[in-house]
């Protein structure tokens, strides 16, 4: 069964945003999904860079009230 | 009946929180309405940021340990017998010798520990300074080290998100030191799209990298290390070449929180503000072992446990919650061998360093000796 975990990494400053999903994705089986809350833009534009490079799925970026939700699937 | 206060794990948290706890709770320890118990894996603490020195022979073996009963309270039975499950639905732990530990409050203090087995060929091809062990061989490594490409490889997550540059402006320095600097070519790696994780720092550094000649490659996680053709390889695609290999390897947390479904990859979820266990009322998690996308570093173990010092002599003396923890890390950045800087930050703060200069790096030098006045809880 694919699971979905959230990662709250809003004021998050370090090791922020980007980093705490490589974490995840690590310990994640392919197909789950993870959703990372963050309130920096940068990361907005870092995460679905580095998901495209190294071959995971973007599900989607949205942009919410003073955050960003970004959802990628573990995809090998 | 006694209220029991169980701590699993003597490390920096753990000692911090149940030494606090003895001052704050003198009255009720002597009456016998409160015990504090600590569960441990050694006779000896062991003062883990010395061991950045260590391969450059700037400390001493010993200096790095004290007894673990000295630096403990001596009101705090220690009992060197390692956790081996810890069921917080019964409110018990078990331990390698098959006692059974009861608990009204329980602070996990387990730390992180390097997985370097979990990356091919990495045990086998690399070096690092994570632990006792692999900072000695790296001192022997840097001994015989005569020239060439040298590899600092950084992986998530990590603890002390600052030891890998630290490493990386000491290297240079050494490799000058040593008369050997214009044979080596340093080149350092990093998960994200920039130098370090605090943007602040990465922007500090990025100039000094560049004045020293320190090569980098930014977005390499890595897949893979060939021990025999010496090359380290990436899931971005990139493959470097290197003489000798210098890992940051990535870590998990205790084997004892995944053996006992406490969280993935030894992570306890963990509520960011209180401190308590996801869910739970009187289970604490400090230290390196929370899950909460924070710095693991020294510092927060110390801002952790003065909040649950705090919250747990309010909870045993008045029955009500005392404070939140604000997010709050302050790091020390070594920047070379003699000069230094430091940063701070919290959840609602961003980070901003200041220039380095040699009285920080006098200060980091300092705080080297007073750890251990602030894990007896002076400080
Ligand atoms: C090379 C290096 C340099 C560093 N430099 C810095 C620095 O400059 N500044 C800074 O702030 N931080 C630094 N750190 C990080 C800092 O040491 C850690 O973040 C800190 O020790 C975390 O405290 P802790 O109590 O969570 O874990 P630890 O201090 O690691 O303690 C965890 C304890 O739990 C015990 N344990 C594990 N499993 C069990 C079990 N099953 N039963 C009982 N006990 C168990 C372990 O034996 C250990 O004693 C550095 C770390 C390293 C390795």
């Amino acid at each position: 069964m694919s699971e979905r975990q959230t990662i709250d990494a809003r004021g998050a400053f370090c090791p922020g945003p980007l980093m705490e999903l490589i974490a995840a994705i690590k310990l994640a089986e392919i197909g789950d999904e993870i959703e990372i809350l963050s309130a920096d833009k940068g990361s907005a534009e870092d995460i679905p860079a580095w998901i495209a490079k190294v071959g995971h799925e973007m599900v989607g970026v949205t942009e919410m009230d003073g955050h960003w939700s970004i959802v990628v699937k573990k995809a090998k | 009946m006694a209220k029991r206060i169980l701590i699993v794990g003597g490390g920096l948290s753990g000692t911090i929180v149940a030494n606090g706890l003895v001052r704050q709770l003198g009255n009720e320890l002597r009456s016998g309405s409160v015990n504090i118990t600590m569960i441990g894996t050694s006779d000896q603490h062991m003062y883990q940021p010395g061991l950045l020195y260590l391969p450059f022979g700037r400390i001493r073996e010993h200096e790095l340990f004290r007894s673990q009963r000295k630096v403990l309270d001596r009101r705090v039975p220690y009992h060197i017998d390692p956790a081996t499950n810890i069921d917080t639905e019964n409110s018990t732990v078990t331990t390698a010798s098959g006692k059974t530990f009861g608990y009204d409050y329980l602070v996990i203090a387990t730390g992180s520990r390097i997985m370097p087995q979990s990356i091919p060929g990495m045990e086998e091809g690399g070096h690092w300074f994570y632990d006792l062990d692999g900072a000695r061989k790296l001192r022997g490594a840097l001994d015989d080290f005569k020239g060439g490409k040298v590899i600092v490889n950084v992986n998530a997550p990590h603890k002390c998100p600052v030891a890998p540059l630290e490493v990386t402006f000491m290297l240079r320095e050494y490799f000058e030191a040593k008369g050997i600097l214009d044979k080596c070519e340093i080149t350092y790696t990093y998960p994200i799209g920039r130098l370090h994780a605090l943007e602040p720092v990465a922007h500090w550094a990025l100039p000094e990298f560049e004045k020293y000649g320190i090569k980098y490659e930014t977005f390499f996680n890595t897949k893979e290390v060939d021990p025999k053709g010496k090359k380290i390889s990436s899931e971005e695609g990139v493959t470097l070449d290197y003489d000798l290999l210098i890992t940051i390897p990535p870590h998990n947390g205790a084997e004892v929180i995944e053996q006992s479904n406490l969280g993935k990859g030894g992570w306890v979820p963990t509520q960011k503000e209180t401190l308590l266990q996801e869910g739970s009322t009187n289970v604490f998690v400090v230290g390196d072992t929370t899950n909460i996308p924070i710095s693991k570093a020294g510092s927060t173990a110390h801002f952790e446990a003065d909040t649950i010092i705090d919250n747990l002599t309010s909870l045993v003396k008045e029955g009500r919650w005392a404070r939140n923890y604000d997010g709050k890390v302050f790091c020390f950045v070594e920047t070379g061998l003699s000069t230094g800087t430091y940063v701070w930050f919290n959840y609602t703060t961003p980070p901003n360093p200041g220039p380095p200069s040699q009285m920080i790096h006098w200060f980091k030098l300092a705080y080297n000796r007073l750890y251990w006045l602030s894990a007896r809880g002076l400080l």
